[in-house]
């Protein structure tokens, strides 16, 4: 009973308790305010004079200075990125009666595009009234002289100097360099608000964008003698400003980066791939130093700096060949039979093949009790044909064959290790990963029946089709592994940053990664020497490109189908649609004993490695390596 | 006070109530607190229209946002306290598993870790602004109050666990806030002298192992209350302009949009925390203690609310709410006039900006639904 009672809670003593500390918060909450309402009266009555005088003092105002961005060279210390003078069309909304009629008049004279009125409209509105919206980035000579006439008409619209970002190389090297663009406001919740103080524009996309944080520099300040309303008052009266009192901070300008791009030949992939949608990587196999990067088609970067109208946007971002789109490392295609030659490495190691058997092909391969054929490129067949005539002649049929001793998780092993269906690390963004399928990514990345693996995805597999997938960086980068038998490096675009006022660079090292860990010299003589008959061998199947060469080389031609034929339906490439056509890739290294190069590229829809890929690879190498054709 | 309070809830029976006052009571909102709390929207809003430049279209969002967060406290105010308290427990260990959720997958905005998206992006920290003091509450609802030690053991897990996960998103002024509200639901359940006075000295090796808690920039900020000049264009700068902003002032004010700090742009953050810099520029010694006293009148209702709760839950929930609107009041005015170092805490209901405003009204809603969903008890 008494256990009871005192389990009822005494709610008089607990209400009295509660308006005891009640009180006591509200005594320490007047004494609070009371303390903030002390300070207010010093600041507002005590020391006034003092504040009135200091506000009134402080027609001096600090006016943020934006760095100077940093230049981007190629590796000879040619300029790809650089600042140029330049002049843009301003409008402060405070001064200006109506902001939707004079834009309306300024379209009028094609100073703006009037679809980009509603843009502007809502900017204008956006911020403080006093500060000046940007309406064109970039005035032409004609548009200044144009403006200048008519000047008069509309007040509070203003040209004003500064620098302009630009590409003098512009569409050639657009998917190395990337653009800068005008600052969004995602951008502002990304980066230092101080340092981007006066900063109106940002990287994006490539090494503008990776390496932002080096190009940009930090934000200085300068003091500014300003009128009543805040206006800065002509400039020679900011020269009387006692320098000791009013110390300005200049701007740190960014810092240079130079990259490993030969512009040479980097110009000489962008010209092989005219009229041509694809792909070409290629970099030095000792370093991974890249040397050329192309995605074709390009754009103008130029147009990102400077800002484009809403229509000139759009025709980009809709063209049906996507020049945004860098294909070079953002591009997974199937790799068909440039993995040929990893994978015969994976056999003869694995033991699933050695250097002496032997197989008949005779056009098509069957796996035990099922009708299936899965057919070789050569229709008649290569007759018989051991691993370096698989190699060098691109049959099918043995590796088909093999493919069923070696079994899809050593192909993924082994593949793995060459960095394929893993991210290069590549030092600009947006690679993608590619694919190497095995049994447990299968399981993984579908549901139900179709979790199972099967026999024939495993067949399919070993000419690189199916699920595989590769960026022509990975391509290049595994195209450098076997040049290197084994050693890799991390490919990378960037040579070195160097601080503008000292000149001092910091050179990027190259980042070695771990080995293949194949460390049988007969296996690799074999695989590389079968790679240098490809193209230098009397029944290689690049013969035609790589004959004659004063120097070896090696390589692998590749086609990846677009569209799967039917059992037994002929291939008639004149009635296939051009998109629907193979793609053409090919890899190749030289020179054979100490490789200097290593090339990857794939020609979309060009239906044949060797006839049109090849092609572009020896060009390329020829360039590099000194042997290129003066005359062209 | 209280008996013409009592006298004035008795009335319908006595007098009948005009119609505007009987509206009032079926919607269950409290006319002193909504009275003030508008007198305080419509005060803030002239001097963020001054603040912003003169945007409209910012005003305009301001007062879109001010318009949902009425509307929250307007649906809050209708759930009678005793629903709070039974859904309380779940909601604070919703957040709680939020709160770990943002930490594995939340979105990243300005270098923390705040924002989750499940449909709406939405910060768990503003939540448990509420569910901390709603649990410590909840817990002490149907416990012998004063609580004994292990009770008090209970509770500061309550607020520790969520003041933790915010401080590591990092928010570390979230944190405190939150840890706050908590606490003086503690100090109202009647909370010894000896232990607050224990407490207070054992915060002493606390606040140093805070400091090795906080971030480069948080002590930074500390460093340079200390020395304004030391830093003119960063953290120092601010309190510079502000404190000139407000001296400059005077008695009076130099006059709405008016003000040369703030709209010769000297006044950083003048739309957000540094808000109060302007009212006290433009409106002077005047224009700050009309808005201090709206503010302390506010608190008081609530204060008063409290008292006259019917049990311990609503008690002790509508101390803290109001309470710890009076810690954002003082801290933000604190940190503007140079007391205090600068912690990201806006003037509450004033300072530009949405995601603590709703949970603000959401506050309010709660003190309106104890006030109003009382039960006439004689005493």
């Amino acid at each position: 009973m008494s256990a009871l009672l005192s389990s009822i809670k005494d709610i008089h003593s607990e209400r009295r308790v509660f308006l005891s500390r009640v009180i006591l918060a509200s005594v320490v909450s007047i004494l609070l305010v009371g303390v903030v309402v002390a300070r207010l009266v010093q600041l507002q009555v005590v020391d006034h004079e003092l504040f009135a005088e200091k506000s009134q003092g402080n027609r001096v105002r600090i006016e943020p200075v934006p760095p100077i961005r940093g230049l981007i060279f190629d590796r000879a210390g040619r300029v790809l990125a650089e600042n140029l003078p330049a002049y843009q069309l301003e409008l402060v909304p405070e001064q200006v009666a109506d902001v939707e009629e004079t834009l309306e008049r300024l379209a009028a004279i094609d100073l703006i595009a009037a679809e980009d009125i509603p843009r502007y409209l809502e900017l204008s509105r956006s911020g403080a009234r006093f500060k000046p919206v940007t309406l064109k980035f970039r005035l032409t000579d004609e548009e200044i002289a144009n403006f200048a006439i008519q000047r008069p008409r509309f007040p509070g619209v203003d040209f004003r100097p500064r620098l302009v970002r630009h590409y003098p190389h512009g569409e050639e090297i657009a998917h190395v360099v990337g653009y800068v663009g005008a600052l969004s406001t995602r951008d502002m919740e990304r980066l230092d608000t101080a340092s981007y103080a006066g900063t109106s524009h940002t990287g994006k996309t490539g090494v503008e964008s990776s390496y932002e944080s080096d190009l940009h520099g930090d934000a200085g300040y300068r003091h500014l003698v300003t009128n009543a309303r805040g206006r800065q008052v002509p400039s020679d009266t900011n020269d009387l400003l006692d320098s000791a009192t009013f110390s300005n901070l200049s701007p740190t300008p960014g810092a240079n980066v130079h990259l490993t791009i030969d512009l040479d030949l980097q110009r000489i992939a962008t010209r092989a791939f005219t009229d041509r949608r694809g792909a070409l990587v290629a970099l030095d196999p000792r370093s991974g130093e890249i040397l050329a990067l192309v995605s074709a088609p390009s754009f103008d970067p130029n147009l990102f700096a400077v800002g484009m109208t809403t229509s000139q946007f759009r025709g980009l971002q809709d063209d049906p060949d996507r020049p945004l789109f860098n294909r070079a490392v953002r591009g997974a295609y199937p790799p068909g039979s440039t993995i040929k030659p990893m994978l015969a490495l994976a056999a003869l190691e694995t033991g699933a093949t050695n250097l002496t058997r032997k197989t008949i092909c005779r056009g098509y391969f069957q796996l035990p009790g099922n009708e299936h054929r899965y057919r070789d490129w050569k229709p008649g067949g290569h007759g018989p044909v051991d691993l370096h005539d698989a190699i060098a002649q691109s049959c099918d049929v043995y590796f088909y064959e093999v493919s069923t001793e070696l079994g899809i998780d050593a192909m993924h092993e082994y593949l793995d290790r060459f960095g394929l269906g893993s991210g290069t690390g590549i030092d600009i963004g947006g690679e993608r990963r590619g694919l190497v399928p095995s049994r447990d990514w299968k399981e993984r990345a579908f549901s139900g029946d179709h979790k199972r693996w099967y026999h024939g995805e495993t067949v399919i597999a070993s000419i690189g089709q199916g699920y595989m997938l590769a960026t022509p960086l990975q391509l290049a980068a595994a195209a450098g592994t076997l040049a290197m038998r084994g050693a890799r490096f991390r490919p990378h675009i960037v040579a070195a940053v160097e601080d503008p006022l000292t000149g001092e660079r910091d050179p990027v090292t190259p980042e070695r990664l771990d080995d293949v860990g194949i460390d049988n010299e007969t296996h690799w003589n074999a695989v590389v020497g079968a790679m240098h008959d490809v193209m230098q061998g009397p029944r290689g199947t690049a013969r035609a490109v790589g004959t004659g060469a004063p120097y070896e080389m090696a390589g692998k031609s590749g086609t990846a189908q677009v569209v799967s034929i039917a059992q037994d339906e002929e291939y008639d490439d004149a009635e296939l649609e051009e998109r629907q056509r193979d793609h053409a890739l090919f890899i190749a290294f030289a020179p054979l004993e100490d490789p200097r190069i290593a090339v990857a590229l794939i020609v979309e829809n060009g239906e044949s490695g060797s006839g049109v890929a090849a092609p572009i690879a020896r060009e390329i190498m020829d360039a590099y390596l000194g042997y290129a054709d003066d005359a062209s | 006070m209280r008996l013409s309070d009592t006298s004035r809830l008795m009335a319908p029976k006595a007098a009948p109530l005009s119609d505007f006052a009987l509206l009032m009571r079926r919607l269950h909102i409290d006319g002193p607190l909504l009275g003030g709390l508008l007198l305080i929207c419509g005060f803030g809003l002239f001097v963020l229209y001054s603040a912003v430049g003169e945007s409209s279209r910012l005003l305009v969002n301001q007062l879109i946002r001010l318009g949902i967060a009425f509307v929250a406290m307007l649906i809050v105010a209708q759930l009678p306290p005793g629903f709070l308290r039974r859904w309380t427990p779940w909601g604070y260990l919703a957040g709680v598993v939020l709160l770990v959720l943002v930490l594995l997958k939340g979105d990243v905005g300005q270098g923390a870790r705040r924002w989750l998206d499940i449909g709406v992006r939405f910060q768990p920290s503003e939540a448990m602004k509420l569910a901390v003091p709603m649990m410590a509450a909840w817990y002490l609802h149907d416990r012998q109050i004063p609580p004994k030690l292990t009770q008090l053991l209970m509770i500061a897990v309550m607020i520790v666990v969520p003041t933790i996960l915010i401080a590591r998103q990092p928010d570390l002024g979230t944190a405190l806030l939150i840890a706050a509200s908590g606490v003086i639901v503690i100090v109202l359940a009647g909370l010894p002298f000896k232990v607050m006075i224990g407490l207070g000295l054992a915060a002493i090796p606390g606040a140093l192992a805070l400091w090795n808690f906080m971030q480069d920039y948080q002590k930074q900020r500390v460093l340079t209350l200390l020395d304004p000049d030391s830093d003119p264009l960063g953290a120092g700068y601010n309190i510079i302009q502000s404190k000139i902003a407000i001296g400059s002032g005077g008695l009076f004010g130099k006059g709405w949009t008016n003000g040369s700090q703030a709209q010769l742009e000297f006044l950083p953050e003048r739309d957000t925390d540094f808000i109060f810099a302007v009212l006290g520029e433009e409106f002077g010694l005047f224009g700050v203690l009309t808005l201090l006293a709206l503010y302390l009148f506010v608190i008081g209702r609530g204060l008063f609310i409290a008292v006259q709760a019917h049990d311990t839950f609503s008690r002790l929930l509508a101390g803290s709410i109001s309470l710890t609107f009076m810690v954002y009041v003082f801290v933000n005015t604190a940190m503007v006039t140079g007391l205090i170092p600068v912690v990201g805490v806006p003037l509450p209901l004033v300072s530009f900006g949405g995601t603590s405003m709703v949970t603000l009204m959401a506050g309010f809603g709660i003190l309106m639904s104890i006030h109003s969903h009382r039960k006439l008890l004689p005493h």
